[in-house]
């Protein structure tokens, strides 16, 4: 492999890393702060993707579709959090895991009888829509490098709510010990609220960005969802900067793993057992890398502090 | 005179029973409706219900209750529903199904109950060789039959070195070997990706760096429309010829639109192949449900078609053996023109290379460019003892 073909599966790496950050982090806040499994965050993704799909269709502009996309995967978010999250917050995880893959269901099938069973695609704004000339031979999308760069924006944003702002605060103190938090006069009910509902719209974000690469689908965040568990595990439930570095560890992982793991089996292997057991071993990766870090560290990477276990 | 109209009810309903039974034909169909692949199932749905509503819904002749129904894509609920229709309904055909691995479920029970089924898309290995069964037809094609006729196009055009790509599950790795069997020259690499894959950015970078002249490829569904988009953002499409099986077809070009425009495919048929049939049914086709169709609405109604000449022919659906002759006749006329039937009751048919083109109204179809192999049969049959 050569050395520019590293750096294209590095920038590869990052993007994907940047995209899973935006997944796990509303999971990691919800699960941290609230005890709360939702299974259907995933589904938050899917729904900010379609949605802007649609508003692209009506507005005819990326960014007012991107915008109006966002408060209505946010409205959803805060109806369904209101409709059928409330009630489970005392429940134990059984029950939260059955009541979010029911919305997981339901959701998918609402989507497919809205919009139909065909993927959609939908194109990134135009001044970003490009390419430009990585090698010889390969192009390389503009779209992909602005994800890269909003994503980043964003995790920085993100440190600055939580490290700086009284919000923040108390989210980090939520995610400590929330029964402590509530005991001390803070309505947590409402802080669960705005979590959850910031949460969903970072979901709903991802989908809308990552819409103009992948194709718009029924199921779509469903995958994605399991890969942003693996990520919150690792960084530790409910630390933002542990989901980060997670989140990029991960996508570096999966895309090098796929990369490489062949290639580097057909060394001492027999081709056609290299390639038996490559992609095999390639997609389990993330999870190999999970088990040896739960191994070392059984709270992940960096847990919220004082977090209870 | 209670007692008497009850009697009279009695009598009319046991009356009514066996003439029920004589004179009306029960098809049952089972195809994916739901999730995404459920593009696919529409498609056969809507090609089996324009053959049966150009009939007048007749089949040879009697009046056709046509049952559909959804395997969901899960093994289980194929199952019960292949037992609810051979069971309950005693449907006379089971037709089914689009996915390999859904045919393998409803296989044992309606074969069991000696009642005919005809696969209007799956074509697996399985049923094709020594366990081949006299009530078991394929309307389609032979699975790995798609992937041989791109291997012999990248060696009729001396593509010396090609780069493989495919899913990391069955059709995927047989894809990679009907491939292989005819073409001889040098392989780039063979790589595997996870099913259902999102961002093939990583597998794009390694073609680049490969330098192979062709690439073949087999993405089914929404990897493939990802793929197509993100193969044409890579600007490799304009470096490499693109040999594709079950990538770009009539169920994904409407996604892939103008990015997937003069790539390559190969099958069976395209919705522009040169008779008059064809041309009947692709303007009928889109008159009435307002898309173009694609293969496995090509395949359903040819499988219509030809229930309709084996009742015809067998005169009712009374004497199964009649039933049987008269389906390995295919006396039909096919959309595909030349179409019979190999020992094995897989079809022995026409093969051709495809290109993805942009019709005048902005539509987007497979186009036929030249013909590939003429009355191929596939290679399992000789194993097969019908």
């Amino acid at each position: 492999m050569s050395s520019t073909l590293l750096l294209i599966q590095l920038l590869n790496g990052i993007q994907l890393g940047v995209l899973l950050f935006l997944i796990a982090a509303g999971l990691t806040l919800v699960f941290g702060v609230m005890g709360f499994i939702n299974l259907a965050h995933g589904v938050q993704y899917m729904i900010g993707a379609y949605l802007t799909v649609w508003f692209y269709g009506m507005t005819g502009h990326f960014g007012a579709a991107l915008v109006l996309a966002l408060l209505a995967a946010l409205a959803l978010a805060l109806f369904l959090e209101f409709a059928v999250f409330r009630h489970l917050y005392d429940r134990d995880h059984l029950d939260q895991v059955l009541a979010t893959f029911g919305v997981i269901l339901f959701l998918n099938q609402a989507v497919k009888v809205i919009w139909g069973p065909v993927p959609l695609v939908i194109s990134p704004p135009e001044f970003l829509a490009g390419t430009f000339r990585l090698t010889e031979n390969l192009n390389y999308s503009i779209w992909r490098i602005a994800i890269i760069v909003i994503g980043l924006a964003i995790a920085a944003l993100l440190w600055f709510l939580v490290t700086k702002t009284r919000i923040g605060m108390l989210v980090r103190a939520g995610a400590s010990n929330a029964e402590m938090v509530g005991a001390l006069g803070v309505d947590i009910r409402r802080l669960f609220m705005i979590v959850f509902g910031f949460g969903a719209m970072l979901a709903g974000f991802a989908g809308s960005i990552a819409a103009p690469i992948y194709s718009v689908e029924p199921g779509m965040g469903d995958g994605l969802l399991i890969t942003a568990f693996v990520v919150i595990v690792i960084g530790g439930i409910g630390s933002i900067r542990g989901t980060f570095i997670a989140a990029l560890l991960v996508g570096l992982v999966d895309t090098l793993g796929r990369s490489t793991i062949t290639d580097i089996l057909k060394l001492f292997l027999e081709p056609s057992a290299a390639n038996q057991i490559g992609p095999a071993l390639a997609s389990m990766a993330i999870y190999i890398l999970m088990a040896a870090v739960l191994f070392f560290r059984p709270e992940g990477l960096f847990p919220a502090q004082g977090r209870r276990a | 005179m209670r007692n008497l109209v009850s009697a009279a009810v009695m009598a009319l309903s046991l009356a009514a029973g066996p003439a029920l039974a004589k004179d009306t034909l029960k098809v049952g169909m089972i195809v994916t409706l739901s999730g995404p692949p459920g593009a696919l199932g529409n498609q056969a749905r809507d090609g089996f219900q324009l053959a049966l509503d150009e009939m007048g819904g007749k089949l040879g002749g009697m009046e056709t209750e046509f049952i559909l129904e959804d395997d969901e894509l899960k093994a289980d609920v194929a199952q019960s529903k292949a037992r609810a229709l051979v069971e309950r309904e005693e449907v006379d055909f089971v037709v089914g199904t689009i996915f390999s691995n859904m045919l393998a479920a409803i296989y044992k029970p309606v074969i069991k109950s000696g009642t005919f089924l005809i696969s209007p898309n799956a074509g697996p290995s399985t049923f094709a060789g020594k366990n081949c069964h006299e009530n078991f037809f394929v309307t389609s094609y032979q699975n790995n039959q798609n992937f041989e006729v791109l291997g012999k196009i990248a060696t009729d055009k001396k593509y010396k070195k090609v780069f493989m790509l495919a899913p990391n599950y069955q059709a995927g790795k047989d894809a990679m070997a009907g491939f292989k069997q005819n073409y001889k020259g040098k392989i780039a690499d063979e790589v595997f990706t996870p099913l259902g894959h999102k961002d093939f950015s990583a597998e794009i970078a390694r073609i680049a760096d490969a330098e192979a002249d062709a690439l073949f490829i087999f993405m089914p569904g929404g990897m493939g429309v990802r793929f197509v988009k993100q193969f044409r953002a890579s600007g490799l499409a304009d470096k490499m010829a693109f040999l594709s099986a079950f990538t770009v077809d009539e169920t994904t070009l409407p996604a892939q639109k103008d990015d997937a425009v003069g790539m390559n495919g190969a099958t069976n048929w395209a919705p522009d192949l040169d008779n008059a049939q064809t041309a009947a049914f692709t303007a009928a086709f889109e008159e009435k449900y307002d898309y173009i169709p694609g293969g496995y609405a090509m395949q359903a109604y040819d499988t219509a078609k030809l229930i309709d000449s084996a009742v015809k022919a067998a005169g009712g659906t009374g004497d199964k053996d009649a039933v049987r002759a008269a389906l390995e006749a295919a006396d039909f006329t096919s959309l595909r023109g030349d179409f019979s039937f190999n020992n094995n009751h897989y079809p022995v048919q026409d093969f051709y290379l495809l290109e993805v083109v942009k019709r005048e109204d902005g539509k987007y179809h497979t186009s036929i460019v030249e013909k590939i192999f003429d009355d191929y049969s596939d290679s399992y049959a000789e194993a097969c003892k019908l």
